[in-house]
Protein backbone atom coordinates (compact mmCIF):
# COMPACT_ATOMS: atom_id res chain seq x y z
CA UNK A 1 0.00 0.00 0.00
CA UNK A 2 2.80 2.35 0.98
CA UNK A 3 6.35 1.64 -0.14
CA UNK A 4 9.48 3.69 0.59
CA UNK A 5 12.62 2.90 -1.45
CA UNK A 6 15.78 4.59 -0.17
CA UNK A 7 13.95 7.80 0.58
CA UNK A 8 15.95 10.79 1.82
CA UNK A 9 14.70 14.23 2.69
CA UNK A 10 16.99 17.17 3.29
CA UNK A 11 15.39 20.46 4.26
CA UNK A 12 16.71 23.74 2.88
CA UNK A 13 19.50 24.69 5.26
CA UNK A 14 21.01 21.22 5.20
CA UNK A 15 19.10 19.34 7.90
CA UNK A 16 18.74 15.68 6.92
CA UNK A 17 15.32 14.71 8.19
CA UNK A 18 15.26 11.25 6.59
CA UNK A 19 18.18 9.17 5.39
CA UNK A 20 17.62 6.30 2.95
CA UNK A 21 14.45 5.00 4.54
CA UNK A 22 12.93 1.84 3.06
CA UNK A 23 9.89 -0.06 4.23
CA UNK A 24 6.60 -1.38 2.97
CA UNK A 25 3.20 -1.18 4.60
CA UNK A 26 0.77 -3.77 3.27
CA UNK A 27 -2.87 -3.26 2.46
CA UNK A 28 -4.92 -3.44 5.63
CA UNK A 29 -1.84 -3.32 7.86
CA UNK A 30 -1.54 -1.18 10.97
CA UNK A 31 1.85 0.12 12.02
CA UNK A 32 3.26 2.58 14.53
CA UNK A 33 6.00 4.96 13.62
CA UNK A 34 8.02 5.84 16.65
CA UNK A 35 11.15 7.65 17.73
CA UNK A 36 12.06 10.82 19.58
CA UNK A 37 10.90 14.25 18.56
CA UNK A 38 12.91 15.30 15.54
CA UNK A 39 13.62 11.74 14.47
CA UNK A 40 11.73 12.30 11.21
CA UNK A 41 8.28 10.88 11.97
CA UNK A 42 6.37 13.96 10.85
CA UNK A 43 8.56 14.37 7.78
CA UNK A 44 7.79 10.79 6.74
CA UNK A 45 4.04 11.41 7.02
CA UNK A 46 4.37 14.73 5.20
CA UNK A 47 6.09 12.97 2.32
CA UNK A 48 3.15 10.58 2.02
CA UNK A 49 0.75 13.56 2.01
CA UNK A 50 2.97 15.35 -0.56
CA UNK A 51 3.29 18.29 1.84
CA UNK A 52 7.00 17.79 1.30
CA UNK A 53 8.86 16.21 -1.59
CA UNK A 54 11.67 13.69 -1.18
CA UNK A 55 15.10 14.64 -2.47
CA UNK A 56 16.02 11.04 -3.18
CA UNK A 57 14.38 7.67 -3.55
CA UNK A 58 10.88 6.65 -4.52
CA UNK A 59 7.62 6.55 -2.65
CA UNK A 60 4.85 4.38 -4.03
CA UNK A 61 1.37 4.72 -2.61
CA UNK A 62 -1.29 2.38 -3.95
CA UNK A 63 0.97 1.71 -6.91
CA UNK A 64 1.41 5.41 -7.73
CA UNK A 65 4.92 6.85 -7.79
CA UNK A 66 4.62 10.16 -5.94
CA UNK A 67 7.63 11.59 -7.77
CA UNK A 68 5.76 11.27 -11.01
CA UNK A 69 2.34 12.38 -9.82
CA UNK A 70 1.34 15.52 -11.76
CA UNK A 71 0.62 18.54 -9.56
CA UNK A 72 -2.94 18.66 -10.80
CA UNK A 73 -3.63 15.21 -9.39
CA UNK A 74 -2.34 15.94 -5.89
CA UNK A 75 -5.78 17.07 -4.57
CA UNK A 76 -7.41 13.92 -5.92
CA UNK A 77 -4.64 11.79 -4.40
CA UNK A 78 -5.03 13.44 -0.99
CA UNK A 79 -8.76 12.72 -0.94
CA UNK A 80 -7.92 9.01 -0.75
CA UNK A 81 -5.88 9.46 2.41
CA UNK A 82 -7.24 10.46 5.78
CA UNK A 83 -4.97 12.37 8.10
CA UNK A 84 -5.20 13.12 11.83
CA UNK A 85 -3.00 15.71 13.56
CA UNK A 86 -1.86 16.17 17.11
CA UNK A 87 -3.51 19.60 17.18
CA UNK A 88 -6.45 18.16 15.19
CA UNK A 89 -6.53 21.24 12.88
CA UNK A 90 -10.24 21.88 13.33
CA UNK A 91 -11.76 25.14 12.11
CA UNK A 92 -13.38 27.12 14.87
CA UNK A 93 -15.40 29.37 12.57
CA UNK A 94 -17.88 26.58 11.83
CA UNK A 95 -19.80 23.80 13.50
CA UNK A 96 -18.66 20.25 14.15
CA UNK A 97 -20.89 19.14 11.28
CA UNK A 98 -19.33 21.60 8.85
CA UNK A 99 -15.83 20.60 9.90
CA UNK A 100 -16.47 16.97 9.15
CA UNK A 101 -18.39 17.72 5.94
CA UNK A 102 -15.48 19.71 4.47
CA UNK A 103 -13.83 16.78 2.62
CA UNK A 104 -17.23 15.77 1.23
CA UNK A 105 -17.98 19.31 0.15
CA UNK A 106 -14.63 19.37 -1.66
CA UNK A 107 -15.35 16.10 -3.38
CA UNK A 108 -18.79 17.27 -4.44
CA UNK A 109 -21.25 15.15 -2.53
CA UNK A 110 -24.88 16.15 -2.43
CA UNK A 111 -26.05 17.60 0.86
CA UNK A 112 -28.18 14.58 1.52
CA UNK A 113 -25.39 12.08 0.96
CA UNK A 114 -22.92 14.27 2.86
CA UNK A 115 -25.31 14.45 5.80
CA UNK A 116 -25.62 10.68 5.86
CA UNK A 117 -21.87 10.18 5.84
CA UNK A 118 -21.11 12.90 8.37
CA UNK A 119 -23.57 11.34 10.82
CA UNK A 120 -22.18 7.88 10.22
CA UNK A 121 -18.67 9.17 11.00
CA UNK A 122 -19.92 11.07 14.07
CA UNK A 123 -21.70 7.96 15.25
CA UNK A 124 -18.51 5.98 14.83
CA UNK A 125 -16.54 8.34 17.09
CA UNK A 126 -19.46 8.52 19.52
CA UNK A 127 -20.24 12.23 19.19
CA UNK A 128 -23.49 12.15 17.26
CA UNK A 129 -25.17 14.68 19.52
CA UNK A 130 -22.47 17.33 19.12
CA UNK A 131 -22.87 18.09 15.42
CA UNK A 132 -24.28 21.58 15.87
CA UNK A 133 -21.71 22.73 18.42
CA UNK A 134 -18.63 24.75 17.68
CA UNK A 135 -15.63 22.45 18.19
CA UNK A 136 -14.01 25.07 20.43
CA UNK A 137 -16.57 24.20 23.11
CA UNK A 138 -15.50 20.53 23.16
CA UNK A 139 -12.83 18.86 25.30
CA UNK A 140 -9.42 17.90 23.88
CA UNK A 141 -10.40 14.26 23.53
CA UNK A 142 -13.63 15.16 21.79
CA UNK A 143 -11.84 17.56 19.44
CA UNK A 144 -9.43 14.82 18.48
CA UNK A 145 -12.34 12.50 17.75
CA UNK A 146 -13.90 15.16 15.52
CA UNK A 147 -10.54 15.32 13.75
CA UNK A 148 -10.69 11.56 13.27
CA UNK A 149 -14.27 11.72 12.02
CA UNK A 150 -13.17 14.28 9.43
CA UNK A 151 -10.27 12.03 8.39
CA UNK A 152 -12.49 8.98 7.84
CA UNK A 153 -15.67 10.61 6.50
CA UNK A 154 -14.33 10.17 2.97
CA UNK A 155 -13.80 6.44 3.60
CA UNK A 156 -10.09 6.55 2.78
CA UNK A 157 -7.99 3.46 2.12
CA UNK A 158 -5.14 4.86 4.17
CA UNK A 159 -5.26 6.68 7.48
CA UNK A 160 -2.24 8.60 8.73
CA UNK A 161 -1.99 10.06 12.21
CA UNK A 162 0.72 12.35 13.58
CA UNK A 163 0.92 12.11 17.40
CA UNK A 164 -2.86 11.76 17.65
CA UNK A 165 -2.73 11.22 21.41
CA UNK A 166 0.02 13.73 22.19
CA UNK A 167 -2.26 16.10 24.07
CA UNK A 168 -4.46 13.53 25.77
CA UNK A 169 -4.33 11.79 29.13
CA UNK A 170 -3.58 8.00 29.06
CA UNK A 171 -7.19 6.93 29.31
CA UNK A 172 -8.35 9.10 26.41
CA UNK A 173 -5.27 8.13 24.43
CA UNK A 174 -6.14 4.45 24.81
CA UNK A 175 -9.69 5.16 23.64
CA UNK A 176 -8.40 6.90 20.52
CA UNK A 177 -6.10 3.97 19.73
CA UNK A 178 -9.01 1.60 20.16
CA UNK A 179 -10.91 3.66 17.63
CA UNK A 180 -8.01 3.36 15.19
CA UNK A 181 -7.95 -0.40 15.66
CA UNK A 182 -11.64 -0.53 14.78
CA UNK A 183 -10.99 1.29 11.52
CA UNK A 184 -8.12 -1.05 10.81
CA UNK A 185 -10.42 -4.02 11.32
CA UNK A 186 -12.65 -2.85 8.48
CA UNK A 187 -9.70 -2.75 6.11
CA UNK A 188 -8.12 0.67 6.41
CA UNK A 189 -4.30 0.71 6.25
CA UNK A 190 -2.93 2.75 9.14
CA UNK A 191 0.35 4.46 9.89
CA UNK A 192 0.42 6.20 13.25
CA UNK A 193 3.33 8.31 14.43
CA UNK A 194 3.64 8.31 18.21
CA UNK A 195 6.37 8.55 20.82
CA UNK A 196 4.07 7.15 23.54
CA UNK A 197 5.94 3.84 23.82
CA UNK A 198 4.13 2.62 26.92
CA UNK A 199 0.85 2.81 25.03
CA UNK A 200 1.88 1.43 21.67
CA UNK A 201 3.93 -1.51 22.93
CA UNK A 202 0.81 -2.71 24.67
CA UNK A 203 -1.12 -2.67 21.40
CA UNK A 204 0.98 -5.31 19.66
CA UNK A 205 1.26 -3.92 16.16
CA UNK A 206 4.16 -3.54 13.82
CA UNK A 207 6.55 -0.82 14.99
CA UNK A 208 8.90 1.22 12.82
CA UNK A 209 11.54 3.11 14.80
CA UNK A 210 13.30 6.17 13.45
CA UNK A 211 16.46 7.63 14.93
CA UNK A 212 17.94 10.80 13.49
CA UNK A 213 16.23 10.16 10.19
CA UNK A 214 17.31 6.54 9.85
CA UNK A 215 15.02 3.55 10.21
CA UNK A 216 16.77 1.59 12.96
CA UNK A 217 14.26 -1.15 13.66
CA UNK A 218 11.15 -2.69 12.13
CA UNK A 219 9.54 -5.15 14.50
CA UNK A 220 6.57 -7.02 13.21
CA UNK A 221 4.45 -8.33 16.03
CA UNK A 222 3.21 -11.82 15.47
CA UNK A 223 -0.42 -10.99 16.08
CA UNK A 224 -0.41 -8.09 13.65
CA UNK A 225 1.37 -10.17 10.99
CA UNK A 226 -1.42 -12.71 11.18
CA UNK A 227 -4.03 -10.02 10.92
CA UNK A 228 -2.63 -8.44 7.81
CA UNK A 229 -2.43 -11.74 5.92
CA UNK B 1 -24.24 24.35 5.24
CA UNK B 2 -27.51 23.66 7.02
CA UNK B 3 -27.60 21.06 9.68
CA UNK B 4 -30.61 18.85 9.47
CA UNK B 5 -32.22 16.98 12.31
CA UNK B 6 -30.53 13.68 12.98
CA UNK B 7 -32.18 10.86 11.11
CA UNK B 8 -31.96 7.67 13.10
CA UNK B 9 -32.24 5.56 9.96
CA UNK B 10 -29.24 7.06 8.23
CA UNK B 11 -26.96 6.50 11.18
CA UNK B 12 -27.31 2.75 10.93
CA UNK B 13 -25.15 2.90 7.82
CA UNK B 14 -21.71 1.58 8.83
CA UNK B 15 -19.20 4.40 8.74
CA UNK B 16 -16.44 2.59 7.00
CA UNK B 17 -17.12 -0.35 4.79
CA UNK B 18 -15.34 -0.66 1.49
CA UNK B 19 -14.90 2.67 -0.16
CA UNK B 20 -18.09 3.65 -1.92
CA UNK B 21 -18.08 5.08 -5.42
CA UNK B 22 -17.11 8.76 -5.47
CA UNK B 23 -19.80 11.36 -6.05
CA UNK B 24 -21.34 11.26 -9.52
CA UNK B 25 -20.51 13.89 -12.14
CA UNK B 26 -23.95 15.46 -11.99
CA UNK B 27 -23.81 15.62 -8.24
CA UNK B 28 -20.32 17.13 -8.41
CA UNK B 29 -21.54 19.82 -10.80
CA UNK B 30 -24.50 20.60 -8.56
CA UNK B 31 -22.22 20.67 -5.57
CA UNK B 32 -19.79 23.03 -7.33
CA UNK B 33 -22.62 25.40 -8.24
CA UNK B 34 -23.76 25.17 -4.66
CA UNK B 35 -20.26 26.05 -3.49
CA UNK B 36 -20.20 29.03 -5.87
CA UNK B 37 -23.48 30.27 -4.43
CA UNK B 38 -22.31 29.76 -0.89
CA UNK B 39 -18.98 31.50 -1.47
CA UNK B 40 -20.67 34.46 -3.18
CA UNK B 41 -22.98 34.81 -0.20
CA UNK B 42 -20.17 34.21 2.24
CA UNK B 43 -17.96 36.91 0.72
CA UNK B 44 -20.77 39.47 0.89
CA UNK B 45 -21.41 38.40 4.46
CA UNK B 46 -17.75 38.90 5.35
CA UNK B 47 -17.73 42.37 3.75
CA UNK B 48 -20.81 43.22 5.76
CA UNK B 49 -19.28 41.94 8.99
CA UNK B 50 -16.33 44.35 8.73
CA UNK B 51 -18.20 47.36 7.33
CA UNK B 52 -15.59 50.03 8.02
CA UNK B 53 -12.67 48.16 6.48
CA UNK B 54 -14.83 47.13 3.51
CA UNK B 55 -16.10 50.66 3.03
CA UNK B 56 -12.57 52.05 2.99
CA UNK B 57 -11.44 49.54 0.39
CA UNK B 58 -14.53 50.13 -1.71
CA UNK B 59 -14.07 53.89 -1.48
CA UNK B 60 -10.45 53.73 -2.60
CA UNK B 61 -11.42 51.53 -5.54
CA UNK B 62 -14.37 53.81 -6.29
CA UNK B 63 -12.24 56.94 -6.36
CA UNK B 64 -9.64 55.26 -8.53
CA UNK B 65 -12.40 54.34 -11.00
CA UNK B 66 -14.12 57.72 -10.70
CA UNK B 67 -11.17 59.81 -11.90
CA UNK B 68 -10.88 58.39 -15.41
CA UNK B 69 -14.68 58.25 -15.67
CA UNK B 70 -14.91 61.92 -14.80
CA UNK B 71 -12.27 62.87 -17.35
CA UNK B 72 -14.06 60.77 -19.96
CA UNK B 73 -17.24 62.72 -19.36
CA UNK B 74 -15.30 65.98 -19.66
CA UNK B 75 -13.86 64.75 -22.93
CA UNK B 76 -17.26 63.68 -24.20
CA UNK B 77 -18.53 67.18 -23.57
CA UNK B 78 -15.52 68.95 -25.07
CA UNK B 79 -15.98 66.70 -28.10
CA UNK B 80 -19.57 67.96 -28.15
CA UNK B 81 -18.27 71.52 -28.28
CA UNK B 82 -16.27 70.62 -31.35
CA UNK B 83 -19.14 68.87 -33.09
CA UNK B 84 -19.88 72.12 -34.95
CA UNK B 85 -16.45 71.57 -36.50
CA UNK B 86 -17.61 72.21 -40.07
CA UNK B 87 -19.04 75.57 -39.13
CA UNK B 88 -15.82 76.64 -37.54
CA UNK B 89 -13.49 75.43 -40.23
CA UNK B 90 -14.13 78.19 -42.74
CA UNK B 91 -12.55 81.08 -44.55
CA UNK B 92 -14.54 84.27 -44.71
CA UNK B 93 -13.87 86.57 -47.68
CA UNK B 94 -15.05 90.15 -47.11
CA UNK B 95 -15.61 91.62 -50.56
CA UNK B 96 -15.00 95.20 -51.67
CA UNK B 97 -18.13 97.35 -51.66
CA UNK B 98 -18.03 97.89 -55.43
CA UNK B 99 -18.16 94.17 -56.26
CA UNK B 100 -21.57 93.49 -57.74
CA UNK B 101 -23.73 90.56 -56.90
CA UNK B 102 -23.27 89.01 -60.37
CA UNK B 103 -19.50 89.39 -60.11
CA UNK B 104 -19.62 87.71 -56.72
CA UNK B 105 -21.63 84.81 -58.21
CA UNK B 106 -19.04 84.45 -60.99
CA UNK B 107 -16.29 84.47 -58.44
CA UNK B 108 -17.95 81.81 -56.31
CA UNK B 109 -18.32 79.59 -59.42
CA UNK B 110 -14.63 80.09 -60.13
CA UNK B 111 -13.73 79.18 -56.56
CA UNK B 112 -15.89 76.04 -56.61
CA UNK B 113 -13.84 74.70 -59.51
CA UNK B 114 -10.81 74.90 -57.20
CA UNK B 115 -10.11 71.50 -55.65
CA UNK B 116 -9.16 73.00 -52.34
CA UNK B 117 -12.60 74.47 -51.92
CA UNK B 118 -15.44 72.29 -50.79
CA UNK B 119 -18.27 74.80 -50.83
CA UNK B 120 -18.91 78.47 -51.26
CA UNK B 121 -21.86 80.41 -50.05
CA UNK B 122 -22.61 84.02 -50.82
CA UNK B 123 -24.07 86.32 -48.26
CA UNK B 124 -25.04 89.67 -49.73
CA UNK B 125 -24.65 92.85 -47.74
CA UNK B 126 -28.43 93.01 -47.28
CA UNK B 127 -28.64 89.43 -46.02
CA UNK B 128 -25.76 90.05 -43.66
CA UNK B 129 -27.55 93.07 -42.29
CA UNK B 130 -30.75 91.15 -41.78
CA UNK B 131 -28.94 88.34 -39.97
CA UNK B 132 -27.04 90.74 -37.84
CA UNK B 133 -30.16 92.62 -36.94
CA UNK B 134 -31.95 89.42 -35.93
CA UNK B 135 -29.12 87.96 -33.91
CA UNK B 136 -27.51 90.93 -32.23
CA UNK B 137 -30.54 92.78 -30.95
CA UNK B 138 -29.05 96.02 -32.21
CA UNK B 139 -31.81 96.35 -34.80
CA UNK B 140 -32.82 99.88 -33.82
CA UNK B 141 -29.28 101.17 -33.85
CA UNK B 142 -28.67 99.71 -37.27
CA UNK B 143 -31.87 101.23 -38.63
CA UNK B 144 -30.66 104.54 -37.35
CA UNK B 145 -27.46 104.25 -39.36
CA UNK B 146 -29.38 104.67 -42.57
CA UNK B 147 -26.85 102.94 -44.83
CA UNK B 148 -25.62 99.33 -44.56
CA UNK B 149 -22.16 99.23 -43.02
CA UNK B 150 -21.67 95.50 -43.70
CA UNK B 151 -19.79 94.12 -46.71
CA UNK B 152 -20.96 91.19 -48.83
CA UNK B 153 -19.28 88.00 -47.83
CA UNK B 154 -18.21 84.72 -49.43
CA UNK B 155 -17.99 81.91 -46.91
CA UNK B 156 -15.64 79.19 -48.05
CA UNK B 157 -15.25 75.71 -46.63
CA UNK B 158 -11.81 74.39 -47.45
CA UNK B 159 -11.63 70.68 -48.27
CA UNK B 160 -8.66 70.33 -45.94
CA UNK B 161 -8.45 70.48 -42.16
CA UNK B 162 -4.68 70.79 -42.31
CA UNK B 163 -3.55 74.14 -40.96
CA UNK B 164 -0.68 74.73 -43.42
CA UNK B 165 -2.81 73.92 -46.50
CA UNK B 166 -5.63 76.07 -45.24
CA UNK B 167 -3.11 78.85 -44.70
CA UNK B 168 -1.92 78.56 -48.33
CA UNK B 169 -5.48 78.72 -49.58
CA UNK B 170 -6.01 81.77 -47.43
CA UNK B 171 -3.01 83.50 -49.03
CA UNK B 172 -4.32 82.73 -52.53
CA UNK B 173 -7.77 84.03 -51.73
CA UNK B 174 -6.41 87.13 -50.06
CA UNK B 175 -4.67 87.95 -53.36
CA UNK B 176 -7.95 88.09 -55.33
CA UNK B 177 -8.73 91.65 -56.40
CA UNK B 178 -12.37 91.41 -55.27
CA UNK B 179 -11.37 90.48 -51.74
CA UNK B 180 -10.82 93.21 -49.26
CA UNK B 181 -9.95 90.92 -46.32
CA UNK B 182 -9.76 87.16 -45.82
CA UNK B 183 -10.06 85.51 -42.46
CA UNK B 184 -9.29 81.93 -41.47
CA UNK B 185 -11.14 80.50 -38.47
CA UNK B 186 -9.10 77.35 -38.13
CA UNK B 187 -6.90 78.22 -35.19
CA UNK B 188 -9.59 77.84 -32.59
CA UNK B 189 -10.55 74.47 -33.96
CA UNK B 190 -6.96 73.30 -33.83
CA UNK B 191 -6.58 74.40 -30.27
CA UNK B 192 -9.72 72.52 -29.38
CA UNK B 193 -8.52 69.44 -31.22
CA UNK B 194 -5.16 69.68 -29.50
CA UNK B 195 -6.87 69.95 -26.16
CA UNK B 196 -9.13 66.95 -26.72
CA UNK B 197 -6.11 64.99 -27.94
CA UNK B 198 -4.30 65.72 -24.71
CA UNK B 199 -7.31 64.85 -22.57
CA UNK B 200 -7.76 61.63 -24.52
CA UNK B 201 -4.21 60.61 -23.73
CA UNK B 202 -4.54 61.70 -20.14
CA UNK B 203 -7.64 59.52 -19.80
CA UNK B 204 -5.86 56.54 -21.34
CA UNK B 205 -2.85 57.00 -19.06
CA UNK B 206 -5.07 57.46 -16.01
CA UNK B 207 -7.08 54.35 -16.84
CA UNK B 208 -3.90 52.30 -16.98
CA UNK B 209 -2.34 53.78 -13.83
CA UNK B 210 -5.50 53.60 -11.76
CA UNK B 211 -6.37 50.10 -12.97
CA UNK B 212 -2.99 48.99 -11.67
CA UNK B 213 -3.78 50.81 -8.43
CA UNK B 214 -7.11 48.98 -8.12
CA UNK B 215 -5.35 45.67 -8.78
CA UNK B 216 -2.93 46.35 -5.96
CA UNK B 217 -5.54 47.67 -3.54
CA UNK B 218 -7.67 44.55 -4.03
CA UNK B 219 -4.61 42.31 -4.11
CA UNK B 220 -3.39 43.67 -0.80
CA UNK B 221 -6.81 43.43 0.83
CA UNK B 222 -7.14 39.84 -0.34
CA UNK B 223 -3.62 39.07 0.87
CA UNK B 224 -4.69 40.12 4.36
CA UNK B 225 -7.87 38.06 4.08
CA UNK B 226 -5.74 35.07 3.08
CA UNK B 227 -3.43 35.62 6.07
CA UNK B 228 -6.39 35.55 8.42
CA UNK B 229 -7.62 32.28 6.92
CA UNK B 230 -4.30 30.46 6.69
CA UNK B 231 -5.38 27.57 8.93
CA UNK B 232 -8.48 26.99 6.86
CA UNK B 233 -6.53 26.98 3.59
CA UNK B 234 -4.03 24.49 5.00
CA UNK B 235 -6.79 22.13 6.11
CA UNK B 236 -8.65 22.44 2.82
CA UNK B 237 -5.48 21.67 0.89
CA UNK B 238 -4.74 18.67 3.13
CA UNK B 239 -8.12 17.06 2.72
CA UNK B 240 -7.75 17.38 -1.04
CA UNK B 241 -9.21 20.77 -1.94
CA UNK B 242 -8.06 21.92 -5.36
CA UNK B 243 -6.50 25.35 -5.84
CA UNK B 244 -9.67 26.63 -7.46
CA UNK B 245 -11.67 25.47 -4.44
CA UNK B 246 -9.28 27.36 -2.15
CA UNK B 247 -9.29 30.43 -4.38
CA UNK B 248 -13.05 30.62 -4.89
CA UNK B 249 -14.08 32.59 -1.77
CA UNK B 250 -11.26 35.10 -2.32
CA UNK B 251 -12.11 35.57 -5.97
CA UNK B 252 -15.70 36.31 -5.01
CA UNK B 253 -14.49 38.78 -2.38
CA UNK B 254 -12.31 40.56 -4.96
CA UNK B 255 -15.20 40.54 -7.41
CA UNK B 256 -17.54 42.09 -4.81
CA UNK B 257 -15.01 44.77 -3.88
CA UNK B 258 -14.57 45.71 -7.54
CA UNK B 259 -18.28 45.66 -8.28
CA UNK B 260 -19.13 47.81 -5.27
CA UNK B 261 -16.20 50.13 -6.08
CA UNK B 262 -17.62 50.51 -9.58
CA UNK B 263 -21.05 51.26 -8.14
CA UNK B 264 -19.49 53.85 -5.84
CA UNK B 265 -17.74 55.48 -8.81
CA UNK B 266 -20.89 55.55 -10.90
CA UNK B 267 -23.03 57.06 -8.14
CA UNK B 268 -20.33 59.65 -7.45
CA UNK B 269 -20.17 60.49 -11.13
CA UNK B 270 -23.93 60.99 -11.28
CA UNK B 271 -23.92 63.19 -8.18
CA UNK B 272 -21.06 65.33 -9.47
CA UNK B 273 -22.78 65.84 -12.81
CA UNK B 274 -26.03 66.77 -11.11
CA UNK B 275 -24.10 69.19 -8.94
CA UNK B 276 -22.40 70.82 -11.93
CA UNK B 277 -25.10 70.61 -14.60
CA UNK B 278 -27.17 73.55 -13.40
CA UNK B 279 -24.44 76.18 -12.85
CA UNK B 280 -22.48 75.05 -15.91
CA UNK B 281 -25.47 75.28 -18.21
CA UNK B 282 -26.39 78.73 -17.00
CA UNK B 283 -22.78 79.84 -17.39
CA UNK B 284 -22.74 78.56 -20.96
CA UNK B 285 -26.04 80.32 -21.57
CA UNK B 286 -24.31 83.58 -20.73
CA UNK B 287 -21.85 82.86 -23.52
CA UNK B 288 -24.79 82.33 -25.88
CA UNK B 289 -23.91 78.68 -26.33
CA UNK B 290 -26.64 76.16 -26.94
CA UNK B 291 -24.29 73.54 -25.53
CA UNK B 292 -25.90 71.20 -23.00
CA UNK B 293 -23.89 69.17 -20.50
CA UNK B 294 -24.03 65.55 -21.57
CA UNK B 295 -24.88 63.22 -18.74
CA UNK B 296 -23.44 59.71 -18.79
CA UNK B 297 -25.91 57.22 -20.18
CA UNK B 298 -26.10 53.56 -19.31
CA UNK B 299 -22.70 52.85 -20.89
CA UNK B 300 -20.54 54.32 -18.10
CA UNK B 301 -22.54 52.34 -15.54
CA UNK B 302 -21.87 49.13 -17.46
CA UNK B 303 -18.19 49.96 -17.99
CA UNK B 304 -17.59 51.01 -14.37
CA UNK B 305 -19.39 48.05 -12.81
CA UNK B 306 -17.97 45.38 -15.12
CA UNK B 307 -14.52 46.97 -15.24
CA UNK B 308 -14.44 47.27 -11.46
CA UNK B 309 -15.60 43.70 -10.97
CA UNK B 310 -13.06 42.41 -13.49
CA UNK B 311 -10.20 44.33 -11.86
CA UNK B 312 -11.25 43.17 -8.39
CA UNK B 313 -11.42 39.57 -9.53
CA UNK B 314 -8.03 39.87 -11.24
CA UNK B 315 -6.39 41.48 -8.21
CA UNK B 316 -7.70 38.68 -6.00
CA UNK B 317 -6.54 36.08 -8.52
CA UNK B 318 -3.00 37.49 -8.52
CA UNK B 319 -2.90 37.49 -4.75
CA UNK B 320 -4.28 33.97 -4.34
CA UNK B 321 -2.08 32.48 -7.06
CA UNK B 322 0.99 34.01 -5.49
CA UNK B 323 0.04 32.58 -2.09
CA UNK B 324 -0.78 29.13 -3.45
CA UNK B 325 2.50 29.01 -5.35
CA UNK B 326 4.34 29.90 -2.14
CA UNK B 327 2.86 26.97 -0.19
CA UNK B 328 3.47 24.38 -2.91
CA UNK B 329 5.59 21.50 -1.56
CA UNK B 330 9.25 21.63 -2.54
Amino acid sequence: MIRFDDVSKRYPGGHDALKQVSFELNKGEMAFLTGRSGAGKSTLLKLIMIMEIANQGQILVNGKNLNRLPKRQIPLYRRRIGVVFQDHQLLFDRSVYENIALPLQIEGYSKHEAGRRVRAALDKVGLLKKEKLNPITLSGGEQQRIGIARAVVNRPQILLADEPTGNLDPELAAEIMLLFEQFNQIGVSMLIASHDLSLITRLKHRMLTLENGTLVSDTTHKASAERSL
Amino acid sequence: MRTEPVKAKAVKDPALKARAAPASTASQLRSRLQHHREMAGDSLHRLWKAPLASLMTITVIGIALLLPALLSVVMLNVGGLGSGIDDINQITLYLHDEVTESRAAELSDDLLSNNDVRSVSYISADQALLEFRDQSGFGDVISALGSNPLPAVLVIRPSTLDAAEAEQLLQALQALPEVEFAQLDLLWLQRLQGLTGIIERAVAALIIILSVAVLFVVGNTIRMAIESRRAEILVVKLVGGSNSFVARPFLYTGFCYGLLGGLFAWLSLLSLLLLFAEPLNSLLDLYGSDFVLQGPGILPAVVLLSGGALLGWLGALLSVMQYLAAIEPR
